[in-house]
């Protein structure tokens, strides 16, 4: 995998990102009547509605506008917000990195989950113990994430006493004891579709010409078992997980919710009900941007895997 | 020396996948039939408040307890079945009417059609799909109010996507196929071997996903609901039935958790029809 | 009947054969019934010697190699005795079955892109062949693997250690393949349709590079094929099969000379030939039996025209013609008039 791929490929995200900054752009104009007073409300004064007006460039023709926009994204102003007053750039930064914790805590987690279990799930094809993981994650498929979480808080956090009743805590250590039962309850309906995914993958791999060749090798079942079979199996559920970013932050917003955790996903929320909609507009810009990323991150870690796909 | 055969692995999954789809059948038609008549089945008013059985356990008089406004759970989940079953249909009918029509079109023709639909397609999927219904439902909600309403709309406007696309990959495999080829030859019209020849066999993954796409906006417009985004108190919804109970889990935990349950078996209902049906149609192939 | 005569140099020196299959049964269950891929096999292979397999597909040969190795899985069961060296395969635990796949006997198959793992190097795939069945340590199984890709025709061989095999020709594929069966040093080699996948002239090399290596490392060779071409070029003796049965064995020239069984006398004849003017193809009437709907009698009997009543009341025995030809033909003797 060269440079020249991977140059070649963040200049193809370009024309998406554009995209998604006009959508976002739109999404604002949606609201009846001009943004700045709906923005702002009745409790606007005219300061303020001068000030916005002239950042906005709301007496310029849209083109314009959208250009202010952009030049304003660039310059990492993303406008205020109305209920807290402070930029949402600030809010975003302050907010960003603990969503991300959560969503990377369970990532790690639905990947030990499902990758174990869809291996054994495979290789045990159609026994009582495939048939026992497959329901019970079809299941947890089934559950949503908010019902699971509370299930988890109250068992868990309000009567065991287990774990902390959500928040964030200060240290890396308390960070990992507060997003423990928030990351798995996130994990869970990941883990649900990759299980799927890698062990349709594996039983297929099983059968390739591949593995029986590798067997009439003579080599051990736990070689032919690793090198062999999942460095294939899991080639496609790599871009599955890639693709799946999505499900992870959207469940990371309504998790976040539940565990009261200060993330962005739990802003957007509480933004709706105060009608702060440069928020709402920051936080979507940024999770799109920062879907787009991963989906081509995991484009390159496919070719990486993959050396089937071109390499150019 | 005479084998002992044993056919066990073949059958056994045959009798497996039934049994996946059956469930699937029976739960989907119990919840729909609570879903037109709950009246049948509940035992009070899901909205009469009961002062003197406020926060009751389950007991023969209520099976799932009692709200702190003395609401019975059970007649309140039976009803929630109704709203819920009416967010599945109404979240999905337009996506999936709109989107295959587009779908359609779009594979059909491709050229410039193709490209735009492509963009769209991808700018879409960088968008996790519930923080665009939120912000949607952000923008609409102060115009048309917020409620389920709101909700439908915010769902529709994005979700007809996904069928399109569906429709359209579909449709551009149909086109090469032979039998599209041997009507062309024929002289049918365009419009013609879109609706009979090839509309037909497009349709079954499209029904596939429609049933699976049921089950994920149950489960978006319970959190949705749970949100206070989606339907509105004191609509029985299974979402916000849940968020009422949230404060009181320590002190009555029936309140939120049957009315997940009921979530849970709605959904498994769906996707396993769903799963049924992708085997037999995948079969018929 | 378990002491054969070397081939390969003419001496009449009785030995052992090196691999020995008695009874070989296969079958797998289905959703229709237990299909019998394999009814009742023996064969047995010299030391040296090149014997060949020859059949339709659905005859049986591929799986009846794949079973030698104990390759075959459930829903499959096998059943018979497999003796390699002395030792019954089928009865052999599983680690000491390991040292003799890829150290004793290898394999290769018919289309390397599928066989070869497409996201592992040629030269990782040789190397952990070497690491299970040989002592050598890291630098000695470069040197090993870069010795054997050239011992196959792999021109560059080091830096093509680090390819990938789809970054192979057809040809250089397959060689590659046979680089890494034989990494260990087997002694004896199967070989499922090496060449049914390649073009011509390919498949003319490769056979070549087979019969070289079979002098060279001084190794037997199982060539399984449905090509009669391949066979006369590199096979010292054939077994024709037919439905899961060996129907007829012997040496090749004698075979092709003077079949005696209807089976193998079709084969022959359907085989175009370029000296005649203007002949019509002939074709073996009637398709193979289903194979989960075997005929009580000679497979063969519903579409052989020397068949009688008697054909089909049992399966007819291989019956010994003289020291090495054998068939399963009871009225091989109307066969021998009409070749």
């Amino acid at each position: 995998m060269t440079l020249n791929y991977v140059v070649v490929r963040l200049l193809q995200i370009l024309p998406t990102f554009f995209l998604i900054m006009l959508v976002c752009f739109f999404l604002v104009r949606l609201l009846p009547g001009d943004p700045t007073s709906a923005m702002l409300g009745i409790k606007a004064n005219d300061a303020d509605v001068a000030r916005i007006n002239a950042s906005l460039g709301l007496d310029q023709p849209i083109p314009v506008q959208f250009g202010y926009f952009l030049r304003n994204f660039f310059r990492g102003d993303l406008g205020d917000s109305i209920v807290l007053k402070v930029p949402v750039m600030q809010l975003v930064a302050e907010r960003l990195p603990v969503t991300l914790f959560l969503t990377g805590f369970a990532a790690i987690f639905s990947v030990l989950l499902a990758v174990p279990l869809a291996v054994m799930a495979a290789l045990r094809r159609d026994s009582p113990v495939d048939t026992t993981i497959r329901t019970g994650f079809q299941i947890g498929l089934s559950t949503p994430v908010f019902y699971l979480g509370i299930v988890l808080l109250t068992f868990f956090a309000a009567r065991l006493h287990w774990f902390p009743v959500g928040g964030f805590g200060n240290t890396f250590g308390e960070h990992l004891y507060h997003l423990f039962l928030p990351a798995i309850t996130l994990a869970l309906s990941l883990s649900a579709v990759l299980l799927r995914n890698l062990r349709n993958s594996v039983i297929e791999v099983l059968t390739a010409e591949y593995v029986d060749f590798a067997r009439a090798k003579g080599l051990r079942g736990r070689v032919v078992l690793l090198r062999h079979v999942l460095r294939n199996a899991l080639i496609p559920t790599v871009a599955l997980f890639g693709l799946n970013i999505g499900t992870l932050l959207q469940g990371a917003v309504i998790t976040e919710t539940v565990f009261a955790i200060p993330g962005v996903g739990r802003l957007l929320i509480d933004s709706i009900f105060g009608r702060d909609y440069p928020v709402i507009q920051g936080i979507a810009l940024v999770l799109a941007l920062l879907v787009s990323l991963v989906f081509l991150l995991t484009d390159m870690v496919q070719a990486a895997l993959d050396p089937r796909i071109a390499r150019r | 020396m005479t084998l002992t055969l044993t056919v066990p692995a073949v059958r056994s999954n045959r009798i497996r996948r039934r049994t996946a789809f059956a469930v699937g059948i029976a739960l989907m038609l119990f919840f729909i039939v609570l879903a037109i008549v709950p009246g049948w089945f509940a035992p009070y008013d899901p909205i009469a408040m009961n002062v003197s059985a406020i926060m009751q356990a389950p007991s023969w008089a209520h099976p799932f307890g009692t709200d702190n406004l003395g609401r019975d759970i059970l007649s309140r989940t039976i009803w929630g079945a109704q709203v819920d079953m009416q967010i599945a249909i109404f979240s999905t009918i337009f996506p999936l009417i709109f989107g295959t029509f587009v779908g359609a079109i779009v594979g059909h023709y491709g050229g410039w059609l193709d490209a735009i639909f492509g963009r769209l397609v991808d700018l879409l999927i960088a968008f996790p799909f519930l923080v665009i219904v939120i912000a949607l439902i952000a923008m609409l909600g102060p115009v048309i109010g917020l409620g389920l309403k709101c909700m439908y709309i915010a769902v529709s406007i994005v979700g007809w996507v996904f069928y399109a696309q569906l429709m359209r990959a579909d449709v551009q495999v149909q086109r090469q196929s032979d039998y599209a080829a041997a009507a062309r030859v024929l002289g049918y019209g365009e419009w013609r071997i879109i609706f009979r020849h090839l509309l037909p066999n497009a349709i079954t993954p499209i029904i596939v996903y429609w049933m699976t796409d049921m089950a994920l906006d149950i489960l978006l417009g319970s959190s949705l609901g749970y949100l206070g985004l989606g339907a509105q108190p004191p609509t029985a919804e299974w979402g916000v039935i849940i968020h009422d109970g949230v404060n009181f889990m320590s002190t009555g935990w029936w309140m939120s958790t049957f009315p997940g349950i009921a979530i849970v078996l709605a959904g498994l209902g769906f996707s396993l029809v769903s799963d049924g049906l992708a085997d037999i149609f995948r079969r018929r192939a | 009947m378990n002491l054969m005569p070397a081939s390969v140099t003419g001496t009449e020196t009785l030995t052992e054969p090196l691999l020995s299959v008695r009874g070989l049964r296969i079958a797998f269950g289905s959703a229709r019934g237990a299909l019998t891929a394999v009814d009742g096999v023996d064969l047995d292979v010299a030391p040296g010697e090149v014997l060949g397999i020859a059949g339709e597909s659905g005859s049986g040969k591929s799986v009846t190699l794949r079973a030698i190795l104990g390759l075959i899985r459930p829903p499959g069961q096998v059943a018979g005795r497999v003796l390699w060296r002395g030792r019954d395969l089928m009865t052999l635990p599983e680690r000491e079955l390991r040292r003799v796949r890829g150290g004793e006997i290898g394999i290769i198959f018919q289309e390397p892109m599928t066989a070869l793992n497409p996201v592992l190097t040629v030269g990782t795939q040789i190397r952990e062949n070497l690491k299970e069945h040989t002592t050598l340590d890291a630098a000695a199984r470069q040197a090993r693997a870069i010795e054997l890709m050239d011992h196959v025709g792999i021109p560059a061989a080091k830096a093509r250690l680090d390819d990938y095999p789809h970054q192979f020709s057809g040809g250089m594929r397959q060689r590659a393949m046979i680089a890494i069966a034989l990494a260990s040093n087997p002694k004896l080699l199967l070989a499922d349709e090496p060449t049914t996948a390649l073009d011509v002239t390919i498949q003319d090399q490769i056979l070549k590079l087979i019969l070289r290596l079979r002098s060279e490392m001084n190794m037997s060779v199982v060539l399984v094929t449905h090509d009669l071409g391949v066979i006369a070029q590199t096979c010292d003796r054939l077994a024709v099969m037919y439905a899961g049965r060996v129907v007829e064995t012997g040496p090749v020239a004698t075979l092709f000379k003077a079949p005696r069984h209807a089976y193998t006398l079709g084969l022959l004849n359907s085989v175009p030939r370029a000296d005649l003017v203007r002949q019509p193809l002939n074709s073996i009437s009637g398709q193979p039996p289903l194979l989960f709907q075997l005929p009580h009698g000679c497979a063969f009997a519903p579409r052989c025209r020397f068949a009688t009543d008697s054909c089909n009341a049992t399966k007819p025995p291989l019956i010994a013609l003289d020291a090495e030809h054998r068939t399963a033909c009871i009225h091989h003797g109307e066969v021998a008039k009409a070749t």
